[in-house]
């Protein structure tokens, strides 16, 4: 079901009614079911792998559990010393990791199965073709359950945190079923902590003016960004970049912009409906975008984009794995051999570099987003290595505080990400390069004709409908800089409230791309 | 959620009031983005036209384009005193004439119906653009709604047709003069259901008809054509099948032959006039306006000449010219009718 779809909207109808209608102490119940229905509808296949995923996570997190709770009560014979009492520790922690461990394992294999044996086929082939071994396997035939890389992560950082003592562990299954599979984020996340979610998931929630009616704003900001500009966009970028040949630099350059503006609005707006959706049920989700094309570098822009993703990473891969007892053996090794200067930045290096290979994984199984994934690491170790030609170049020239410098990398940045995103289109790795490059071999701007930009599938009013909608992308965001639009708006009279809202539900009815004519399109994370 | 401002509920009168406000502004919105069908593609508007009639006629015709384009209602007043109306629109689906049917009889108890067979061929919902044509014109009502989910094509919503807007959205960049003429009323753009051509384009090199795997019309259209009958024959209204002289699209022997046979069977009234073109008079170098597809005016007014008269010695039809009310009434539509083939007789000049 998607999203942008009448089935959603009225699915939403039902499931808001219902979940009104009923005890407080029934809603997660009817949550819990609604997110198994809308699996279910999506594909019956599919519900086997969420609940194999909640339960091995549950019954691993609550082993973990009862063993430290079992060594908490446990008496210790008089006269134990320390060593003895930290020997025991020890067990029981090791007894612990081994049910986080094969957990962990076992869901990741799931996914890596699902997600990346096609791609491991590929691969082989390819080997095998190249040194004659003349090896062919055919691809299986593998559905890839809806928001697998989502709800998988989602469950494991709850599995990591719990053997960590984070928080104690759910003690029952259908609630933390519900966390796993609370149907807003089954179709792209964000990829919600339990210690967040779980404050509000589980509550008794009465209907409230002001959470309902900010809800539905978000969501109409979210069918906004989704119908009105993405689908919109979509089919200009397609034409691009489905008929490589045909387009000289200049086209490249634009399918590349259209790509980000798509990508953006298609990302945030999915999002955008996931919150809103959750809030008009008085659930709160965690935010996962904070206007990230107005970061000044790469670095900015991580922090800014896919926020719940990106502390995945650092929290579960980067952190653990700088800590870690290998790290420390690198530390040492670079350091000797490289000196201090240089040895203390490897093991920083080396874990960002798993962090990025590991982000391109997860975003698909094709050679594209690994390389995609590793280019993020190459741009922001360069910026960390030139960042001392930066500072000598700040102390020298005061430019920093000045408007036109920030608008300079604010620029700068979404060019480097618009740049570094074309690996998301093109359909392999050399292609993409090859693309890349006519931008500067072939850039072509006398090709750039009225009829040409016609053939891309978009009338001139389409055009201007991309161009408006842009415009009050980036208004409302440099206005949500001194905080939420929809609170200033709260502020405001009865009259102009109803002519900014009713007036964005038009844009939506009338300039959307939906229905006849135009293809329902699935939300591009929702493939992750 | 505690840290947002408290909204500022409104009144419940504004509430209201403001909620028939955007009712309004939609329904003004819906109005003007709907197709008006009063220029080029006519055939949208046909099927609400009906509705402005006074709902008294003798012969309903219920059909495709084989229908609108090929009787004249007009000669069949004329010369017989009959008085007729064309229930027809573009690619019109069997179970879309059913629905029609079922419909019309509503309104109105005819002595007969007449249905074109052409679309027996057709057992799957076919076209977007010409559903429209014919649903979008109908009131609603349960035939309008069962017509509706027959029809549909996968790629087709049940509320886009509830809410024509929601179909039409991408209209407003589209929008034209017509679209503001014809908001709140709209001209009758047909005959009593006939849409007039006065053109000519000869046939020539009509092409044969492609072999097919096979010809059995499918147990769909059956099942609808016996919802046909066994409706006529509850409401005591004659159904008669009618296959009109179209050249094209082909009308194979062995279809021909399927008609027949159930015509035979349930005893209906079957004319394939493909076969009595010569007895109609028709002649195909000056009688069609596209090449044999559908007939002109002088082949429809030779066609309905020749049907009237069946009508007449075969179903016991007679004059209705004595009613003067009805007779004032076709004087009209005669002055139109001429008036429209002087026009157009006149641009061809």
């Amino acid at each position: 079901m998607l999203f942008a779809s009448y089935e959603f909207l009225l699915f939403l109808a039902v499931v808001f009614i219902v979940y009104y209608a009923l005890p407080g102490r029934y809603q997660w119940i009817f949550l819990l079911i609604a997110g198994y229905v809308f699996y279910f509808i999506a594909n019956p296949f599919y519900l086997i792998f969420i609940t194999t995923t909640s339960f091995t996570v549950y019954y691993a997190a609550r082993k973990m559990e009862d063993i430290r709770r079992e060594f908490k009560t446990l008496k210790l014979p008089e006269g134990i010393t320390r060593e003895e009492k930290k020997e025991l520790k020890a067990k029981e922690k090791k007894q612990e990791k081994r049910w986080m461990l094969g957990a962990l394992l076992f869901n990741l294999g799931i996914l890596a199965v699902l997600k990346y044996t096609n791609f491991a086929i590929s691969n082989i082939n390819a080997i095998s073709g190249a040194v004659g071994a003349g090896l062919s396997i055919e691809h299986l035939n593998i559905i890839l359950p809806m928001g697998i890389s989502f709800y998988t992560f989602q469950a494991l950082s709850y599995l990591i945190d719990v053997y960590h003592a984070k928080y104690d562990a759910q003690r029952s299954f259908p609630r933390f079923a519900l966390f796993v599979s609370f149907f807003p984020q089954l179709v792209q996340g964000p990829i919600s902590r339990y210690s967040d979610l779980s404050k509000s998931l589980y509550e008794e929630h009465r209907p409230e003016y002001t959470t309902i009616t900010r809800g539905l704003q978000r969501i109409m900001w979210g069918f906004f960004k989704k119908l009105v500009i993405a689908d919109r966009i979509l089919v200009a970028v397609n034409a691009i970049i489905h008929d490589p040949e045909t387009y000289s630099g200049v086209y490249v350059f634009m399918g590349m912009l259209f790509y980000a503006l798509e990508l953006y609005a298609d990302f945030t707006g999915g999002i955008d409906i996931t919150i809103g959706v959750a809030q008009t049920m008085g659930i709160t989700v965690k935010e996962n975008f904070e206007r990230p094309f107005f970061s000044k570098n790469i670095k900015e822009y991580w922090k800014r984009w896919h926020i719940t993703m990106g502390t995945w990473f650092t929290d579960y891969i980067f952190y653990p794995l700088s800590v870690s007892k290998f790290m420390r053996n690198l530390n040492k090794f670079a350091r000797k051999h490289f000196g201090d200067k240089i040895g203390k930045r490897v093991p920083v290096y080396f874990s960002s570099f798993v962090v990025w290979l590991t982000t391109g994984i997860w975003h698909g199984a094709s050679w594209n987003f690994i390389v995609w994934g590793l280019g993020n690491f190459v741009v922001i170790m360069i910026s960390e290595e030139l960042s001392p030609l930066y500072d000598a170049f700040h102390s020298r020239f005061k430019v920093a505080d000045r408007k036109w410098y920030k608008c300079f990398q604010i620029i700068r940045t979404v060019l480097i990400m618009s740049c570094l995103r074309m690996f998301d289109c093109y359909r392999d790795v050399p292609l993409t390069f090859k693309m890349f490059g006519t931008m500067f071999t072939n850039f072509g701007l006398k090709n750039l004709s009225a009829s040409m930009i016609g053939e891309l599938g978009l009338k001139p009013v389409d055009y201007c409908i991309l161009l408006a909608g842009t415009v009050l992308l980036i208004l409302v965001s440099m206005i949500q800089r001194n905080g939420s639009v929809r609170e200033k708006i709260a502020g405001l009279g009865v009259l102009k409230r109803y002519c900014i809202w009713f007036g964005l539900f038009l844009i939506i009815l009338l300039f959307g791309a939906y229905g006849i004519g135009y293809d329902e399109s699935q939300f591009i994370y929702n493939q992750f | 959620m505690n840290d947002m401002t408290e909204q500022k509920k409104p009144k419940a009168a504004v509430i209201v009031l403001l909620i028939y406000l955007s009712i309004a502004l939609l329904w003004l919105l819906q109005k003007v983005l709907m197709p008006k069908y009063m220029h080029g593609i006519t055939e949208g508007s046909m099927i609400a036209e009906y509705y402005k009639e006074p709902k008294d006629h003798d012969v309903v015709f219920i059909g495709d384009c084989e229908l609108y384009e090929n009787i004249s209602p007009a000669v069949l007043w004329e010369k017989y005193g009959i008085n007729s109306y064309i229930r027809g629109s573009a690619q019109q689906l069997i179970w879309q004439s059913y629905y029609l049917m079922e419909e019309t009889l509503k309104y109105e108890k005819p002595k007969a119906i007449v249905f074109n067979v052409l679309s027996m061929q057709y057992d799957k919902p076919q076209n977007e653009a010409y559903n429209r044509m014919t649903l979008d014109g109908m009131k609603w009502s349960k035939s309008k709604f069962d017509s509706i989910k027959a029809s549909m094509t996968s790629e087709e919503h049940m509320v886009e047709y509830v809410f024509p807007l929601l179909r039409y959205h991408s209209r407003i960049t589209e929008l034209e003069p017509d679209d503001f003429e014809y908001l709140f009323h709209k001209d009758t753009t047909t005959f009593n259901g006939y849409y007039m051509r006065v053109d000519v384009k000869p046939a020539e090199n009509v092409p044969q008809g492609r072999p097919l795997g096979n010809y059995q019309f499918g147990d769909i259209c059956y099942e609808y054509l016996d919802k046909m009958r066994v409706l006529c024959e509850e409401n005591g209204v004659e159904l008669i099948l009618v296959k009109a002289p179209s050249l094209y699209p082909y009308w194979y022997d062995e279809w021909d032959q399927q008609m027949k046979d159930y015509s035979e069977e349930y005893g209906l009234s079957y004319y394939n006039f493909l076969k009595t073109t010569d007895e109609c008079g028709l002649d195909f170098a000056t009688d069609t306006y596209d090449a044999g597809l559908h007939l002109n005016l002088s082949g429809a007014e030779k066609l309905s000449d020749y049907f009237g008269n069946i009508l007449v010695t075969e179903h016991g039809f007679t004059s209705h010219k004595d009613d003067k009310e009805l007779a004032a009434r076709w004087d009209e539509k005669i002055k139109a009718y001429d008036a429209e083939a002087q026009r157009q007789y006149a641009l061809l000049e």
